[in-house]
């Protein structure tokens, strides 16, 4: 029996270690720009043009030319260098809040779907109450009462972001559970949490892939939409969001110190949603 | 049917007070207490801060001071302002007339962006893929930055519409209001269409991929009957709900867009409580807000339970 069964694309044995079948099931613009998006970050010391707190007096708020490419501002701090350093805080935000979401997410929602009947339902209530609380306020509620560091911005994130995952994995492990080769783990006397560690948790892992895919983009969006309200990333650490902020009253004047961490945080979160929402209608294909 | 809504409101009871205890928790996680504002201001001494949390009641345990909140809340007492000392009903009521008008406009324009653009794109391949990319970059976008974008280009480069608030000074007609109202309407309309598109478009496409659609094209109806009649009725009511729900969480996703537009609703009165470490607005706001939420999902399935006949037969 193929451990495999149905959960990843069926194209034979061999194209499946194929180079190329592994490069055809990712979306190649979205793909590459993340990754050279965290290329960039994480050797941001090593690529950025200036030093992330380096000044230079003589072209303070100057507008995008050859030598500062994104302006600078009113201090007189590179912007592409303050973008490119911001990323590693927004990126790790996004990715770590992520995984954090992603781990509660697949607790609660495999044991609410392999459990079933009061626990299930008790789950349940607890994630719908969850997310009947406004997201973002609450967030923002919480940052302003608790001055995070970015340690604890990342559990606040992650912790207000596992309620779809759940969700998502819940049904999957509901659909697993009904299974053959569950039944027959069960009739030869496997523990409960062998079969959930040994064969429900690996079938339902593309699912949580997408989930994670996309909260990713979702805590990119929280944090920055908080850091906007001043109670994210505290300056003057650099986070895209917290650059908006200091950003807002100088929009008119200088435009490029707004524009540009923005639509970073746009491409982003963009490149993160095709990429999910990509590997979920692959998921769905190879299910058919 | 009267059975199963009363199953549903009792249902959303405990709810609420999960929210509610969720609410109570937060705030009284400030390290400080909720008067933690005046701790840092020096001109209060520590005696008077002792007068005010016995006179507030915060020196009883917290279960008592929990009850004590929850049913006053009940009662419609919602204590009083921390920043102006008004009522918090007051200022809450006051302001929630904009935000239904913010919201309701984008909610419609929304909805008639994801009608259009899903019934269009099943039949055209092209406008399909176009407003796909479009739909996946409305939920990808950041509302703060694409309102500021926006102000700057429409209301500062071209001076085509007038940049924040709800009329301008000096009054203005029906056309002023309107003016006004296009770029947060827009903007919210977009960041919520968005996904409303995606959903419909893959509701309807999964509809037309079932026997049901074989069977009508069979029988030799052309494909936009189908679409109209067929596809789109068995769509509606789960589209119906999710555009419901969505509605309601509008409202807190107002909270962005009002205050890059200055816009004078209950989203603007939370950012500005929340500068001022206002806990009570912020407390109430919160509760209305999951409030909200819980009774549009309520009707939302009542309704749903009440149209669609598949619902019945498993109750």
């Amino acid at each position: 029996m193929n451990a495999n069964s149905g959960a990843i694309s069926t194209t034979s044995r061999r194209s499946q270690t194929t180079l190329r079948a592994f490069v055809g099931r990712y979306p190649l613009l979205p793909s590459v720009a993340l990754l050279a998006l965290l290329l960039a970050a994480a050797l941001a010391p090593l690529v950025a043009p200036y030093a992330v707190d380096g000044l230079d007096l003589n072209h303070r708020r100057a507008a995008p030319s050859v030598s500062h490419w994104f302006g600078t501002d009113e201090i007189g701090r590179d912007l592409f260098t303050r973008v490119l350093f911001g990323a590693r805080i927004s990126l790790a935000i996004g990715l770590i809040s992520a995984a954090v979401s992603a781990i509660i997410g697949v607790v609660v929602g495999a044991t609410a779907g392999y459990a079933g009947r009061w626990v299930d339902a008790l789950l349940m209530r607890f994630t719908d109450a969850m997310l009947s609380v406004p997201r973002l306020p609450l967030l923002m509620i919480a940052a302003a009462v608790l001055s995070p560091s970015v340690l604890l911005l990342i559990v606040l994130v992650g912790v207000l972001g596992w309620m779809e995952t759940a969700r998502v994995i819940r049904s999957e492990v509901q659909s697993v559970r009904a299974r053959d080769f569950v039944s027959a783990a069960q009739s030869i006397g496997a523990s409960s949490s062998r079969i959930l560690l040994r064969h429900i948790l690996p079938a339902v892992m593309p699912s949580a892939t997408v989930a994670v895919t996309l909260a990713v983009g979702r805590g990119i969006l929280l944090e920055s939409a908080m850091s906007f309200f001043g109670v994210g990333v505290q300056p003057p650490t650099a986070s895209w969001g917290n650059m908006l902020y200091q950003a807002q009253s100088t929009m008119s004047s200088e435009p490029w110190l707004g524009v540009f961490p923005g639509a970073f945080i746009f491409v982003t979160v963009l490149c993160c949603n095709l990429l999910g929402d990509r590997l979920s209608r692959d998921q769905r294909s190879s299910r058919t | 049917m009267f059975r199963f809504a009363v199953g549903r409101a009792l249902q959303a009871v405990p709810l609420l007070l999960v929210v509610s205890l969720l609410v109570f928790a937060l705030i009284h996680a400030v390290p400080g207490g909720p008067l933690s504002l005046y701790l840092d201001n020096p001109n209060v001494r520590p005696q008077d801060i002792e007068r005010l949390r016995k006179a507030l009641g915060l020196d009883r345990s917290l279960a008592e001071q929990y009850l004590a909140w929850l049913t006053s809340f009940v009662r419609g007492d919602w204590g009083y302002s921390f920043a102006d000392g008004r009522p918090v009903i007051e200022r809450i009521a006051e302001r929630v007339p904009a935000t239904l008008q913010l919201v309701g406009v984008s909610t419609l324009a929304a909805v008639v962006l994801a009608l259009l653009t899903a019934l269009f794109g099943a039949q055209h391949k092209g406008a399909d893929r176009a407003s796909m990319v479009v739909a996946v970059a409305g939920i990808s976008l950041p509302v703060f930055w694409f309102g500021l974008v926006l102000q700057l280009l429409l209301a500062n480069w071209l001076g085509w519409l007038p940049s924040s608030g709800r009329t301008s000074f000096d009054g203005g007609g029906v056309g002023d209001r309107v003016a006004h109202l296009v770029m947060p309407a827009g903007v919210l309309a977009l960041a919520h269409g968005a996904g409303w598109m995606l959903y419909l478009r893959g509701s309807l496409r999964t509809t037309f991929a079932t026997p049901l659609a074989g069977a009508a094209r069979a029988r030799g109806i052309g494909e936009t009957q189908i679409l109209l009649k067929h596809a789109l009725r068995l769509s509606l009511l789960p589209f119906v709900t999710v555009v419901l729900l969505d509605a309601s969480i509008m409202a807190s996703g107002a909270v962005v867009t009002e205050s890059v537009f200055a816009w004078p609703g209950i989203g603007s009165l939370f950012t500005e409580a929340l500068a001022k470490r206002d806990y009570t607005v912020l407390m109430a706001f919160l509760m209305c807000a999951s409030m909200a939420v819980v009774l549009l999902s309520f009707v939302a399935d009542v309704t749903v339970h009440a149209l669609d006949p598949r619902t019945r037969q498993s109750t």
